[in-house]
């Protein structure tokens, strides 16, 4: 079983930053994939928390959307939209919150909201959801999302969800509580803020992915930690694991 | 107060053109029969409120009655974009449609205040983000007793809310239970309510945990068996997962959705604009 894909490595190196959580509050798609390999390899303990007000539910088969009834039925407890927003979220209770990207930026500000101007959009995407205040409230954040040019721009068209905004300090002037995105993950590799420029750089990439390529698909002059390594590859038990979810 | 009518009854009494509408489900019990029914019933203008429009808000856009859309997440769930919405904010097809949206936390706070007879309710939300410049009615406000920064608001009270529930009593007590998402507090806000159930009982068993909405706060109940579907109703039936994902093809361009479109209604007849016909109007 040494063969995977991109999006594999992915997932599991995505499932691989919950190791240790407590809770994680999870988007749909991408995130929720990975958050549930997760439950099922590093972090068995850990509380999966969908908006749809279900908490520490642990679904058999991967949800379609954020509100399945296996998400619901095997909740902890269920609670309203309101609820889980004004008081799970909102105060900084929950540790991690994983999200996905349309857009992202040096400064990992996201955009799912429109490509091109807000009146005039060249896409209209679904919008913010839940996003905006999983990225300000969240103890810390985890982005997962494919490395690709049109994605990894110099600067988002449309804040949705702030990162590090225009940089060191920009968090804090706004107010925000939680610490903002400590991780982007990709299939490529695997970038971090730098803790002095708050700008994403380039920590480690995975096997067999190219340098040059990396470069080729980031909209900025991205640059490399001093000890880039390489991501561990998957394991048999993750891939596996990862390999006997099911979407429903 | 809460009187038992067909669902046909309940939109022509309780919908009007113009009107600011509600049709709430967090993927859970959506009023996906009723949202077809103000189709058949042509309403035209509608204001159309939801923290998640997805497929049947589709349908209503791509049909044409509403002008406007209030949102905080327009997606068809883990399978991607809602085209009639899209078609209507890129090209203005089958009339321009303007939206005014917000962060899930934002709209559903909202719905609180509304419920809650305030004019607006508070929270740590859009703070650096590009909502706040193009929402109007979200606003930075000060802790009159910290002098922190906080967000502000404005209270929705819709003119009807829909939502679809598992049962209601003959009274018209209505329970809901399982992702029970904002349908309270938009039953709450709104000044008239249009409850669809999976059926009526004689006596509504307590279930802990679940939403009662006493019938003395629902203006109308109507029994509409399936009227979730392809959501789904927790212990009667299951998400249609497949037709979440079929919709994707049928709304992709405007002929396949006329076609769909007149098969729901019969004919077209007394839908302007081309909604409803397969002639695609100039993009």
């Amino acid at each position: 079983m040494s063969e995977w894909t991109a999006d594999e490595m992915m997932t599991v190196t995505a499932a691989r930053a919950l190791a240790g959580r407590i809770s994680c509050f999870v988007g749909i798609g991408l995130p929720s994939t990975a958050a549930n390999l997760a439950q099922r390899t590093c972090a068995p303990e850990l509380v999966l928390i969908y908006e749809s007000g279900t908490i520490d539910t642990r679904p058999r088969t991967l949800p379609l959307s954020i509100g399945d009834g296996e998400l619901a039925i095997r909740a902890q407890t269920v609670v309203s939209v309101p609820e889980i927003f004004n008081y799970w979220l909102q105060p900084g209770r929950i540790d991690v919150g994983f999200l996905g990207a349309a857009q992202i930026d040096r400064y990992a500000n996201i955009n799912t909201t429109v490509l091109g101007d807000y009146r005039q959009p060249e896409v209209r995407l679904p919008g913010a959801g839940g996003a905006p205040e999983i990225a300000a409230s969240c103890r810390e954040v985890v982005v997962i999302v494919r490395h690709r040019a049109r994605t990894f721009v110099d600067r988002v068209d449309f804040v949705t969800s702030v990162g590090y905004g225009d940089g060191p300090g920009h968090r804090e002037r706004l107010g925000l509580r939680g610490r903002g995105p400590i991780m982007v993950i990709t299939d490529l590799g695997v970038l971090q803020p730098d803790p002095e420029t708050c700008e994403l750089i380039l920590m480690s990439v995975h096997p067999g992915v190219d340098l040059d390529r990396i470069a080729a698909e980031t909209g900025w002059p991205l640059r490399t930690h001093d000890s880039l390594g390489t991501t561990p590859p998957p394991t048999d038990e993750e891939l596996t694991a990862l390999r006997s979810l099911t979407t429903a | 107060m809460a009187e038992l009518l067909t669902l046909a009854e309940g939109v022509a009494a309780l919908v009007h053109d113009g009107d600011v509408v509600a049709l709430e489900g967090f993927t859970h019990l959506i009023p996906v029969a009723a949202g077809q029914e103000i189709i058949r019933q042509r309403r035209r203008d509608l204001t159309l409120v939801r923290m998640t429009p997805d497929i049947v808000y589709d349908q209503m856009i791509g049909a044409g009655c509403a002008r406007a859309l209030v949102f905080s997440w327009g997606g068809n769930p883990g399978v991607g974009s809602l085209h009639r919405l899209r078609d209507a904010v890129e090209n203005g097809w089958p009339v321009p449609l303007r939206i005014e949206e917000h962060s899930h936390a934002g709209l559903a706070n909202r719905y609180v205040a509304g419920a809650s007879g305030l004019p607006f309710a508070v929270l740590r939300g859009y703070s650096g983000t590009d909502l706040l410049h193009h929402t109007g009615t979200v606003a930075t406000i000060s802790c009159p007793f910290t002098g922190e920064q906080l967000t502000a608001v404005a209270a929705i009270n819709p003119d009807v809310a829909v939502i679809h529930a598992q049962r209601a009593d003959r009274r018209g007590n209505v329970q809901l239970w399982g992702i029970t998402g904002v349908q309270r507090e938009a039953v709450l806000a709104a000044r008239r309510s249009l409850v669809t159930v999976e059926e009526v009982v004689d006596t509504l068993d307590p279930l802990p945990g679940a939403v009662v909405l006493p019938w003395w706060t629902v203006t109308a109940v109507a029994v509409v068996p399936g009227g979730a579907r392809p959501s789904y109703a927790l212990g009667y039936y299951d998400r249609d997962n497949d037709a979440y994902r079929a919709w994707d093809a049928v709304s992709r361009d405007r002929s396949s959705f006329g076609a769909w479109l007149s098969q729901l209604l019969g004919s077209t007849a007394g839908f302007p604009d081309g909604a409803g016909s397969s002639e695609v109007a100039g993009e």
